[in-house]
């Protein structure tokens, strides 16, 4: 049966081939239901390989052909319960978003294209994620980055969109330059990329010194995949691309690559403290900063972008404190609810003619009923409310920030204040869209979406209410299921018995609290303006997009232009017509030897000979 | 006093001086071609005296060489030697000069 892992990656990818070059003639909404069956089927193979994990199950590798030996570097699948939970994560939340995609981009002239860019990057996703080696795994890393781009950019024709997409892919190539040079430093350290030698060898083989350039290196790589400070400013923009684009990649599933590579090399970051606490504390600041960064969005997207951000740096935190089981438990509820949440925002989209501003909607909750309540139960979900998945994930989080005490107490803190925050703007968010008086203008008239958008939307809030059960301190279900990966890693844990308990409800009250100010301040009656001060600074981000502007753009534009206007005309162009001119007056000198006159062109001849008679001679040593 | 080949070669090489110089100075094409001509069997004398000298069957298969390499370019030569004369009504090889420099 583990043979045929090999079709994970390959049917979505045959997908992504029939769908780009074919598609037209299919259609729709066919291509869309063969590409939705295409991640489907590989998520029933999945499932039905992970089975053998939950009887103590071995992991296994499956070689598929050589393609660079020499560095390590090969087509080969590795099948661990980690590599499993995130493929089922991926094709899981992948195929229900494909369905819902079947009625969302309904109408859109490039219908086929678009489920077959979403092949190609569930395919990638699964390069990314099945790899053994980090050669084959970098493979998936870029692929995802392509198709994120593609599909950002998807309505190319907006300028926005295009812009977008550019910010996305330029971003991102800044962390994958070192992730690239990560991949070099372990090649040099180790001689081989593979991931079984790697990790193996790691704590005989690396210096302090190296591990940490080695985690660093990597830890930049996540930054830009996963969006954390100081790179994470391409995420909001990538909201120009479609609903379920945003929903897939920019909340379930591409964005969580960071922290699943940290994860994958928890063997390497175990032996860089340095490193672990960068990576916590960056992670920690992201999730403050994003959150207060959404409290102040109009743009219902935006807020859910914000959050992502601000959940994915708890993600980080949780890896960045060693507890890289909780670090991927919140990965998987995350995927869930922040799916739902997207794909609840794309039906109020649909439903009000892609009006995204929640200052033009209100009382919503009357026209659609299941979007709302599913929407209810994200909410709750990533508010942390008792008992869905969203309370056990961070707590185990928070907890274990706490448990390892000292420095990172001050993060627990943050996180503690991030979750007040999360609880806050969520709940801004439902009331605005789903309470209060009717805000939209006269023409639009709001309805439920079809049902295979709603399907899917019910599908993911139960996930999103029971998730959370896998982990929970009184059953560590997930923490036994991924043992052997992180076996030979030691984790930290939240603390045990009453302060545990203390913990929760401290959490508990917290996101409590974050309701109530949040219903008092938009749930009775007159909504309060938010203008100016510091409501315009969080809408704009802080202005992080000017600075950058300022910082980096700026200086990147001067150079490009000195270099149009200055250096290649001068310097490059100055070399051609140089080489040019040279050629021409050493030509001109030249010319007056051409006389024409044929007896002076043997006069050289006879002259030449007599020369190499002469030098023959003198050689010979007769003069 | 008897005939060495060095003999041969002296006198080669005044054939082939001689030659060269009727190549150099005069303006005849026609006499030019005759001065190669000498060049060539002046050359074809130390192939054939070397060869007997050394008694090497090569030296006489050079010289055929040679013959038949220049009844070739004799025929080439003439051909458009006489192309010329019909255009020019002169065979002055320094009135052809339309390619200088």
């Amino acid at each position: 049966m583990i043979d045929y892992l090999w079709l994970l990656i390959a049917l979505p990818l045959l997908g992504a081939a029939i769908l780009i070059l074919f598609g037209k003639r299919i259609g729709e909404p066919a291509s869309g239901w063969l590409a939705s069956a295409l991640v489907l089927v590989p998520f029933v193979i999945a499932a039905v390989l992970t089975v053998p994990f939950l009887n103590e199950g071995e992991p296994e590798t499956v070689f598929l052909f050589s393609w660079i030996p020499m560095v390590g570097a090969n087509a080969s699948l590795l099948w661990d319960p980690l590599s499993a939970l995130m493929t089922l994560i991926v094709t899981g939340v992948g195929s229900l978003i494909h369905i819902y995609s079947v009625g969302y981009m309904h109408g859109d002239e490039r219908y086929p294209r678009f489920f077959g860019y979403m092949n190609l990057f569930i395919a990638s996703m699964l390069t990314l994620v099945l790899a053994d080696n980090f050669g084959f795994m970098f493979v998936g890393w870029e692929l995802v980055g392509l198709s994120s781009y593609l599909l950002i950019s998807f309505w190319f024709t907006k300028p926005s969109a295009a812009a977008a997409g550019k910010k996305a892919f330029i971003v991102n190539r800044i962390g994958d330059w070192g992730f690239l040079v990560a991949l070099m430093l372990i090649f040099a350290a180790f001689g081989t990329l593979d991931f079984g030698v790697v990790f193996g060898q790691a704590g005989s083989l690396l210096s302090v010194g190296m591990a940490t350039a080695i985690t660093l290196l990597l830890f930049v790589g996540a930054t830009g995949k996963s969006a954390q400070i100081p790179l994470y400013i391409w995420l909001p923009d990538a909201m120009e691309g479609p609903t379920p684009v945003s929903a897939l990649i920019h909340a379930a599933t591409m964005v969580t690559a960071g922290v699943y590579m940290i994860a994958r090399s928890a063997a390497l970051f175990e032996l860089a403290p340095v490193t672990l606490a960068i990576v916590a504390t960056v992670g920690a600041l992201t999730a403050l900063l994003a959150a207060t960064i959404a409290i102040g969005q109009r743009d219902i997207k935006r807020v859910l972008a914000y959050s992502t951000i601000s959940q994915l740096g708890y993600m980080i935190m949780a890896v960045g404190l060693t507890a890289f089981t909780a670090g991927i438990f919140h990965l998987m509820t995350h995927a869930f609810f922040k799916a739902l949440l997207f794909l609840g925002a794309g039906s109020v989209i649909h439903a009000m003619a892609n009006e995204q501003d929640m200052w033009k909607m209100g009382g919503l909750r009357k026209y659609m009923k299941i979007t709302f309540v599913t929407m209810v139960i994200g909410w709750l979900a990533i508010g942390g409310l008792f008992p869905l998945s969203g309370f056990w994930s961070k707590d185990e989080i928070l907890g274990s920030a706490f448990a390892k005490g000292g420095f990172f107490f001050i993060l627990w803190f943050i996180g503690i204040l991030t979750a007040l925050l999360t609880a806050f703007y969520m709940t801004r968010l439902i009331i605005l869209t789903f309470f209060g008086e009717k805000r939209w203008d006269d023409g639009v008239h709001p309805h439920e979406s079809p049902s295979t958008m709603t399907v899917p939307l019910i599908i993911l809030a139960a996930l999103s209410a029971g998730a959370g059960l896998l982990n929970t301190p009184v059953r560590l279900g997930l923490e036994h299921f991924l043992e052997p990966t992180f076996g030979a890693v030691e984790q930290v844990h939240p603390p045990e018995g009453i302060t545990l308990w203390l913990l929760a409800l401290a959490s508990l009250v917290v996101v409590i609290i974050g309701i109530f100010i949040a219903y008092f301040r938009y749930g009775r009656g007159d909504l309060p303006t938010e203008e100016g001060g510091y409501w315009a600074a969080a809408l704009d981000g802080y202005g992080v997009d000017a600075f950058y502007g300022a910082v980096v753009v700026a200086p990147g534009k001067a150079v490009a232009s000195w270099l149009a206007k200055v250096f290649d005309p001068k310097v490059i162009d100055g070399a051609v017509n140089g080489l040019g001119y040279a050629t021409r007056s050493f030509g001109s000198t030249m010319r007056v030897l051409q006389t024409g006159w044929v007896r002076s062109y043997a006069a050289a001849v006879v002259a030449g000979a007599l020369g190499i008679v002469l030098w023959l001679l003198w050689q010979g040593g007769a003069f | 006093m008897s005939v060495t080949v060095a003999w041969y070669m002296v006198f080669a090489a005044v054939l082939f001086s001689m030659g060269a110089a009727g190549v150099l100075l005069r303006r005849n094409a026609l006499v030019m071609f005759m001065s190669i001509e000498l060049m060539l069997n002046s050359v074809n004398l130390t192939f054939i005296a070397a060869g007997s000298e050394l008694g090497l069957i090569e030296g006489q298969v050079a010289a055929l060489f040679v013959m038949v390499v220049a009844a070739a370019e004799v025929t080439v030569g003439l051909a458009i030697l006489v192309a010329v004369f019909r255009r020019r009504s002169s065979a002055n090889v320094d009135e052809l000069s339309e390619l200088r420099g």
